[in-house]
């Protein structure tokens, strides 16, 4: 990635590009329908990915890349690695039928979802990725209803490979992507991405925010091997959790919750741990 | 014939083509076959399914080799062309009615980002209520959209069309929609010659696309173009749009240099002299042929103009054959609700500011499939002599009462 792109101060979908990218290489030809990510990328003539990129319409990520991955195959160009790269409003409500024709077909692509939990290219508006008691524009007091659970959908459709990542854990992010860039088929990694603007955060406090999500166990790093095989990265199950109160409070975009919607967030918080746990590979 | 296949036979070059009788569908589904087409990405719909089924048998069989995308949705199909095209293969899907319109948000896309995708789309009556049966509402709704249409009359044509149009397309980068009329082509059987794949690739060389996307010279394709550069990009398609004309001119021109027919991209049928001159596109043509021929015979000054590009509109072309009539009669079977049949619209808009002009006829008939008979188009005709103007903007034709 060149500098200059122009993303918000502590935007972590730009630094999760960084990231992603240094784990994929120079052979890769990105695909990125509607969200921020199409003006991170700079205004025409200017571009801050240095690979082929293709903007595409906003439910397209499953299916544009279909058609690169089909072409460069026809051109005996195989060994080049397609990613998609789209928001949780791309991926979880108006691209998912998309996205479920690919990973049906088994599709040899990578999909990511950067996720900052809500429409932030048009102005913070909720999206199924938006969380149980936040603010929104359009859930001006809060959400009401949980956030989709994108990874089970996913492993519904016993892809070879999908992962949860977060821009708090650069390592593991990077090496997600060299492992997946291996992997033929359907390739599916769920981003972690705080955004200061739509979270209502300090952009100072953007990879903090990450980092106590994964601790407080409400977004746990894992992978799942054809929909059946998990394993867990992080927290260390053996370690104590940070309540999710802390990761909350710092954050205006959960203001309008109470004490009783704070143990009702936890709550869930432990019962979608318990889920996970259950899942593992033992 | 059997002289004829003697000729064929006596040199060592292979037959020039051979014939094989089938459907509309068929046709197209061949056409595309025969354009090697690279990445084929579509959903079926009556009354196009039969392409898709052809196409997936067809690179099953590796008689094409092409990869076939099945992709759930038509929206995804022209998604995944547009992904194709600009990775730099030649790409093609076909549709038809609620299939269109599901696309229309990316057959905006293809136009704009200016991809030589071909699509076949099957006219068929948009609903509700459900229908299967032809007429133009669909393919002419995406009239705005930046793709050149070609309106075919005959198997042959649509076969034809399919290998001139991946021709035009590649000349000007800008798709092209290949439109036949809903079972009266696509479920019926025709005897039609299948050009010997060599000539075909006379014709129509392999895909090189100027830009795409590639590791050695990277770029970002589509992204935010602000108003100072936005404008001229629209310009510019409209300047291709116009080349449009030209390079289809051309193309239909070669095709008959290679293989000995061609189409026009208007055809003026037995206008010497004619007062009254009927204007037709699709199948609605071959049936006004047959009435031409009837009243020609009983020495009355008619005749017909076929209109096959109705994207870009040949208004030059078009008001050189009309402007000698008296009287105009345009058979629509679509219409925009609150003006009228649209390839009216166009005639008197080509029209203009001429000085002389003849009195144009707006008739609409045969929507949501209803039979365009023989009879319909003589009640058009003695409408048309009985009367010096029109007398309202719209006259029905069949309409039951
Ligand atoms: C068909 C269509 N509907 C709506 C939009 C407007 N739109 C563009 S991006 C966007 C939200 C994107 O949200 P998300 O996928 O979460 O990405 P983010 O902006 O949060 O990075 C919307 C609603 C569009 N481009 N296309
Ligand atoms: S709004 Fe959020 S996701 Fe978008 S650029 Fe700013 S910080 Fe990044
Ligand atoms: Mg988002």
């Amino acid at each position: 990635m060149y500098s200059g792109h122009v993303a918000c101060p502590g935007c972590g979908a730009s630094l999760a590009m960084r990231l992603a990218l240094k784990g994929l290489g120079k052979k890769t030809m990105l695909v990125l329908p509607a969200c921020c990510w199409s003006i991170i990328d700079g205004p025409f003539p200017y571009s801050s990915t240095k690979i082929p990129l293709l903007h595409t319409a906003f439910e397209t990520g499953g299916s544009a890349a279909s058609g690169v991955r089909a072409a460069l195959d026809v051109l005996g160009k195989k060994d080049i690695t397609v990613m998609t790269w789209a928001g949780d409003g791309g991926t979880m409500d108006i691209g998912l039928q998309a996205l479920s024709g690919a990973a049906e077909r088994n599709e040899n692509f990578i999909y990511t979802c950067y996720d900052n939990e809500a429409y932030m290219n048009t102005g913070i508006q909720r999206s199924s990725g938006t969380p149980w008691g936040a603010w929104t524009t359009t859930t001006p007091n809060k959400k009401e209803q949980p956030k989709k659970d994108i990874m089970a959908i996913i492993a519904a459709h016993k892809i070879p490979y999908a992962a949860t990542a977060s821009v708090a854990y650069p390592d593991d992010l990077i090496a997600k992507y060299k492992k997946a860039r291996k992997i033929k088929g359907t390739r599916f990694i769920h981003i972690f991405a705080p955004c200061p603007p739509g979270w209502k955060s300090l952009p100072e406090e953007s990879i903090k925010l990450a980092r106590m999500a994964v601790q407080a166990r409400s977004f746990p790093l894992y992978e799942v091997e054809n929909g059946m095989k998990y394993t867990l990265n992080r927290p260390n199950p053996n370690e104590k959790p940070i309540p999710i109160k802390e990761y909350l409070q710092r954050q205006g975009r959960f203001r309008n919750l109470n004490d009783q919607s704070t143990k009702l967030i936890q709550k869930n918080v432990d019962q979608n741990w318990q889920n996970l746990l259950n899942k593992l590979d033992k | 014939m059997k002289h004829k296949r003697k000729k064929m036979s006596a040199g060592s070059a292979a037959p020039t083509s051979r014939k094989k009788v089938i459907s509309g569908n068929h046709a197209v589904s061949y056409g595309a076959m025969l354009s090697r087409v690279q990445v084929v990405s579509a959903y079926p719909i009556t009354p196009q399914t039969q392409i898709v089924e052809m196409l997936s048998k067809l690179c099953g069989s590796g008689q094409l080799k092409a990869k076939f995308i099945k992709v759930e949705s038509e929206h995804s199909a022209m998604a995944a062309c547009i992904g194709a095209s600009i990775a730099g293969t030649r790409a093609f899907t076909a549709t038809s009615s609620q299939g269109l319109a599901l696309m229309h948000e990316l057959i905006h896309w293809a136009a704009n980002a200016r991809l030589p995708i071909v699509m076949a789309d099957v006219n068929r009556a948009m609903g509700p209520g459900w229908s299967i049966w032809t007429d133009q509402n669909d393919s002419l709704s995406q009239r705005d959209t930046g793709w050149l249409q070609l309106y075919c009359e005959s198997n042959q044509e649509v076969l034809d069309t399919v290998i001139q149009s991946f021709k035009i397309a590649e000349k000007i980068y800008l798709p092209v929609m290949v439109v036949l009329d809903a079972f009266v082509l696509s479920h019926t059987s025709e005897p039609v010659d299948l050009p010997n794949i060599k000539l075909v690739d006379k014709y129509l060389p392999p895909f090189k696309p100027k830009i795409k996307l590639d590791l050695q010279d990277p770029h970002s394709f589509g992204g935010l173009t602000t108003p100072e550069h936005n404008f001229e990009l629209k310009y510019k398609m409209q300047v291709a749009m116009a080349e449009g004309v030209r390079a289809a001119k051309k193309a239909d021109q070669d095709f008959k240099k290679v293989f000995g027919r061609n189409y026009g991209i208007i055809e003026p049928y037995r206008c010497q002299e004619a007062e009254i001159i009927l204007v037709t596109s699709g199948t609605i043509t071959s049936t006004s042929r047959d009435v031409i021929d009837e009243l020609r015979k009983k020495k009355q000054k008619i005749g017909l103009l076929k209109i096959r590009m109705f994207r870009p509109f040949p208004a030059q072309d078009v008001i050189k054959v009309l402007r000698r009539a008296k009287k105009v009669a345009v058979i629509d079977r679509n219409i925009s609700y609150g003006v009228g049949g649209i390839f009216c619209q166009e005639i008197k808009a080509a029209f203009g500011n001429e000085k002389k002009q003849p009195s144009i006829f707006g008739f609409i008939t045969g929507l949501g499939g209803r039979d365009v008979t023989p009879e319909t188009i003589m009640e058009i005709v003695t409408h048309t002599k009985k009367n010096k103007y029109p007398k309202q903007p719209i006259i029905w034709i069949g309409l039951k009462k």
